[in-house]
Order: structure tokens, then sequence, then C-alpha cells
């Protein structure tokens, strides 16, 4: 296990330093505090620089053409996909480029769909054509914790298919509840999709448990790797998925792209998503052959400056280890946890420790809706998220309308945690909250 | 901070003729997808023409909650035009970024939202009430063609 450790004052502020928008103030002079990252993150200037330097130096068709800019180019999109694949240790042939993490987990949803389709999976193997047949009898597995981008596609798929969404608990604490594990992922289960790390509470799923019960029935496994994939080192081998989605945006890169990685033998079975150019073999005006992963699911002109965007952030992210990364922000998640403690008015949303936790800490304050606490925090400069985070079922699960939460990224200090905290301070006042009583249930 | 004035405390923390009552013409259920607002609310309107009752049960931040209690405050008992009329000018306080600071002799308690204008996300909010009672009043048949709710512009909206 990693143990916290904060950065230097020095390397905190060199890093700092990279990120142009840290700079400016906000309501009436104040620093920015930017405790948003889990919503997106601040853009580092190689990033910002990686997208002006393509389109100065290089924008051309990727993959179409044949003059030296649309090479350089399509290099400059392959070299990202190579980027990426290395960060995850896969094949590039197994990274697929969308429009961001929902996309992705679309593209897999709808793969059983358009298998339903007579004649889509001609001359795929049964065995694994077989993994693609949904209907009714059949059962999808999610998680209660699941954001909605992991959780309506599904819901949708069971919809159109027939076939029965189940879902693991959480418990009190904000853990998964794997008591019924054997009876909710059983023979009948062709998909258990679910998330790394929830974008709420900060647990940190326990994947390896998992996905040795959806081999031992032979379902599917996709993993949400959205609030992972900029916080943890991941290792698609070493997690023993089968498809895993995440976006560029919560990791530093641009708006705009995500990835979807799936084992090689499942993306060449699956029919395609969306449909158009580059995405073919042979096109006829009677039908449509489509060409091989990745393309077959890179439909239309694709987001080239993104992509190169995204291979920056990258090697932003590589540049100081996402190691040492993780440390950092478990010493910021365990500095709040602590403050939050010592504030008996304030009940922390999920695990409050940090054991297998990732940096999102969701709270609430008793008799104090969340956007009137993120009002509050906001009229201080500190800027956190507050709602449901786009988890209703979680927040259903624990009987509230809203959290307030904070995430922390690689530019967050431990004094923009004490500016959290301060901040915090100024909510019962204004309120009339009795701070020496215990938040009710 | 300007936006939290102590009306808006004491709204939320006391809500005016808050809870279900009948009889009413029309329930509606309203809520505000992005931070998970809701309100459930009921009209009843009276023989000669004026909005007789106005019953709520909301759950939200301080913002929607006084917002509601105030709009119960302020349009129960009183004619139609005059209820279109503090609906009017409770919308454009609201939507005016500022330069419209609210007429105390028509929105009453309301005046203590001018405030919100300035958060553009709070707008939302302390309109969820008002939108809620318009979509009432057009279901239980009334005509709201002279407000300035989008349904009444617009032939696409509900």
């Amino acid at each position: 296990m990693t143990a916290a450790q904060l950065f230097s004052p020095e390397e905190s502020a060199r890093i700092r330093a990279d990120f142009p928008i840290l700079t400016r103030t906000v309501r009436g002079g104040r620093p920015l505090v930017y405790l948003d990252t889990g919503a997106t993150s601040q853009k580092p200037t190689e990033v910002i620089d990686a997208e002006r330097r393509y389109y100065e130096t290089v924008n051309a068709g990727a993959h179409r053409g044949a003059h030296l800019l649309a090479e350089e180019a399509t290099d400059a999109y392959e070299g990202a996909r190579s980027t990426v694949a290395r960060f995850i240790g896969a094949r590039p042939a197994d990274v697929v480029f969308t429009k961001n993490a929902t996309e992705s987990l679309n593209l897999v949803a709808y793969a059983f769909t358009n298998a339903a389709a007579p004649g889509a999976m001609a001359g795929v193997d049964p065995a694994v054509a077989e993994r693609f047949r949904l209907g009714p009898g059949d059962e999808v597995c999610v998680t209660e914790m699941e954001h909605h981008a992991n959780l309506v596609p599904w819901q949708e798929l069971c919809r159109r298919s027939g076939a029965t969404l189940r879902w693991l608990p959480i418990t009190d604490d904000g853990r998964l509840d794997l008591t019924d594990l054997d009876t909710l992922v059983n023979e009948r289960t062709k998909v258990l999709a679910f998330t790394h790390v929830s974008n709420v509470l900060g647990t940190v799923n326990p994947v390896a448990t998992l996905v040795a019960r959806a081999k031992e029935v032979g379902a599917l496994t996709v993993l949400d790797a959205c609030q992972s994939a900029p916080h943890l080192p991941i290792d698609v081998t070493e997690l023993g998925v089968d498809f895993l989605a995440f976006s560029g945006h919560k990791m530093y890169g641009p708006t705009g792209v995500g990835v979807l990685w799936g084992r090689g033998e499942l993306l060449d079975a699956m029919p395609p998503f969306l449909t158009g150019g580059s995405m073919i073999e042979l096109v006829r005006m009677e039908g449509t052959t489509y060409a091989p992963p990745p393309q077959r699911f890179e439909a239309g002109s694709m987001n080239v400056a993104q992509v190169v965007g995204l291979a920056a952030a990258i090697d932003f992210i590589e540049g100081i280890g996402l190691d040492r990364i993780h440390a950092h922000e478990l010493a910021l998640t365990e500095r709040l946890l602590d403050g939050l403690a010592r504030r008996p008015w304030v009940r922390v949303v999920g695990p409050t420790d940090a054991v297998d936790r990732g940096s999102s800490v969701a709270f609430v304050v008793d008799d104090v809706h969340a956007h009137d606490v993120g009002q509050l925090l906001d009229a201080e400069g500190v800027e956190v998220r507050v709602g449901h985070h786009c988890a209703w079922p979680l927040h259903r699960r624990f009987r509230i309308a809203a959290t307030t939460r904070a995430t922390f990224g690689v530019y967050n200090t431990a004094a923009e945690v004490d500016a959290l905290l301060a901040a915090l301070d100024t909510v019962p006042a204004v309120f009339g909250v009795d701070v020496s009583q215990q938040v009710g249930a | 901070m300007d936006l939290y004035q102590e009306l808006i405390i004491e709204h939320s923390k006391r809500p005016q003729h808050a809870g279900l009552r009948d009889p009413f013409d029309a329930e509606v259920h309203h809520v505000n997808p992005t931070c998970g607002d809701e309100v459930t609310l009921r009209v009843k309107v009276g023989e000669s023409g004026e909005l007789e009752d106005v019953s709520y049960d909301s759950i939200g931040c301080s913002i929607s909650v006084a917002s509601t209690s105030v709009l119960a405050e302020e349009c129960i008992g009183h004619p139609l035009e005059e209820v279109f009329e503090t609906y009017n000018a409770m919308r454009s306080m609201l939507t005016s970024k500022g330069a419209d600071p609210g007429d105390e002799e028509v929105i009453g308690d309301g005046v203590a939202f001018s405030g919100v204008s300035q958060y553009p996300a709070r707008v939302k909010c302390a309109l969820l009430g008002w939108s809620a009672m318009l979509d009432a009043l057009a279901q239980a048949g009334v005509d709201i063609s002279a407000t300035s709710h989008p349904a009444s512009t617009s032939s696409t909206t509900a």
C-alpha cells in the first residue's frame, strides 16, 4: 500500500506554476482554491501547448490523404495511441479513442444490441459470439455506487434486450457489500460493470474479488476507470478486466477525448457502434464491411488535437509518477478527513479512513443543503462540487438529496485543505448550526 | 455574504403554508436535476378567480425552500391577475443579472432574493416553486398567457 506523502513545498510550487489557471483570482480577488478535479481537472501548459502546436504545425486529416501533413497528423494520432497503451499496459491496437468515457461505455453496451442483428456475428468464434448474446433470462450486474455513465447505458441495454439489471449494494460506511456477491453475480450474469474508484465516496473497489467471481460465471467485466486513471497506477493485465473506460479531461487532458480499452479478441468480435467514414473496409451500395479495431470504432473525423493533448497529459503525469501523485493526494485526503472528524456537525459520506481510498471526500452539514454549503465555500474562493454528482441512486441509498464534495489533483496543497476547513467554519453562523451537535444519521 | 438575507434563512427554516392540502385542482412535481431539489405543489383556484390555496412539499436548498415559502405568502388568497404580476416581477428580477432590484410593492419579501440574480447557478433554485405554480395553474385549466413563464410563450415546452 502506498504511504501518504506530500510533495515538498518546492515541488508543489513547481507543479502549480505549470497550471496557468491557478494564477487567477475569484470572488473579490481571492486566490482560487480548486477542489473539483473529480469533475474536471485543470490543464498544464504542456497540454495546452501540445494542442496549439498540433494546430499550428501539423493539422490535417489523420488517416486521410497521402500528403506530408496528413502523414504527420496520422503519426501524431497513432503516437498518442501508443502513449495511452503504454500508460495502461496494453497493446495500441486494443485502444479506442472516443469523445469521453460515457461514449466508451455506450460503445460496449451497444455491442450487445447490435450483435443481435441478423448476421452481425457471422464469422465470429461461436464461443465469443455467445458472450455478446443478451436476452430475457440473462442478467447484467452493476453497483449502487455507479456514476450515471456506468448505470444508465446498462439500464437501457436491459430495457432493449429484456435482460434483468441487478446491483451490488453499499454498506453504511461506503464500501461495496459483497455478502450476496455469489447470488447477484451468477450463471445468468453476462456483464459485471463497476467503478474502480467511486466519484463520490472515494472508495477503491476490490477489483480482483469482483473479476474472480465474474470469471467463475463467464461474465464480461467492464471497469469505469475515470476516477482512477489520473490517481492510481493502472495495468489492464493486472486488473484482469475485459473492458476499461476513462476520460481525458479528468486526467489533465483536453475535453472531448475518452478512451476505451478492450481485450483484442472481444473488440475483434464486436460490431461497430457509430458508422460512417474511416471505419470501413469495403463499401458498396448494397452493403459495407468493417475495418478491424480500433478503426472500426472510430467513425468520422476524430478529435486528433485532443488525442494529442491527452498524450501530453500522460507524459505530464508520468513525469511526476502516479505512485507519488497517489501518495500526495492520500496525504491531502487524510488531512481533510482528520479536519472533518474534528467537526461533529459534519458527516462524511464514504470511508472515514484513508484505506483503499481515492481522494474524493463527500460530506453533509446537518440541516444545511449542499448548495448552500457550496455557495459559502465559493464566497471564500473554495470551489467544490455540490449536488448528486451524477450518482443519484447512491445519494438515495444514504437518504440524502445532495452532498458537498472535495476532490484533489496533483496541484492541490495542504494549505488548500486548511482553506476549505476554514471556509466550512463560516457555515454554522449563517445557518444557525449547533456546532456541538453530532449530525443525525 | 449578500446572498443569504436574514429573511431567506428565516423562510428556509420555517417555510410558510408548507405541507400538501386538500382540496386542490392540480398537483405537479418539479425537480432541479442538477442538484436534486424537488417540490410537489398543489393549487386550488377559488370561485371568484382568486388563488384560493397553494400547498407544497419541498426538499432542497435554502433558496428554493425559502422562495416557495415567499410564493405561498405572497400569492395565497390573491386574484390570479395579481399572482401573475407577482410572478412576472419575481422572474424579471431573478433573471436580470442584478439590473432589476425588485419592487417590494409587488413581490413583498421576494425582494430578499434580489442577490440571487448575481448567481446564475442559483436562479433555477429560486424559480423552482414559481415555475411549478404556473405549471399547476395551466394544468388546472387557467390561462397563463399573461405571464412570462416559458410555457406561455413557446408552443413546445410544457
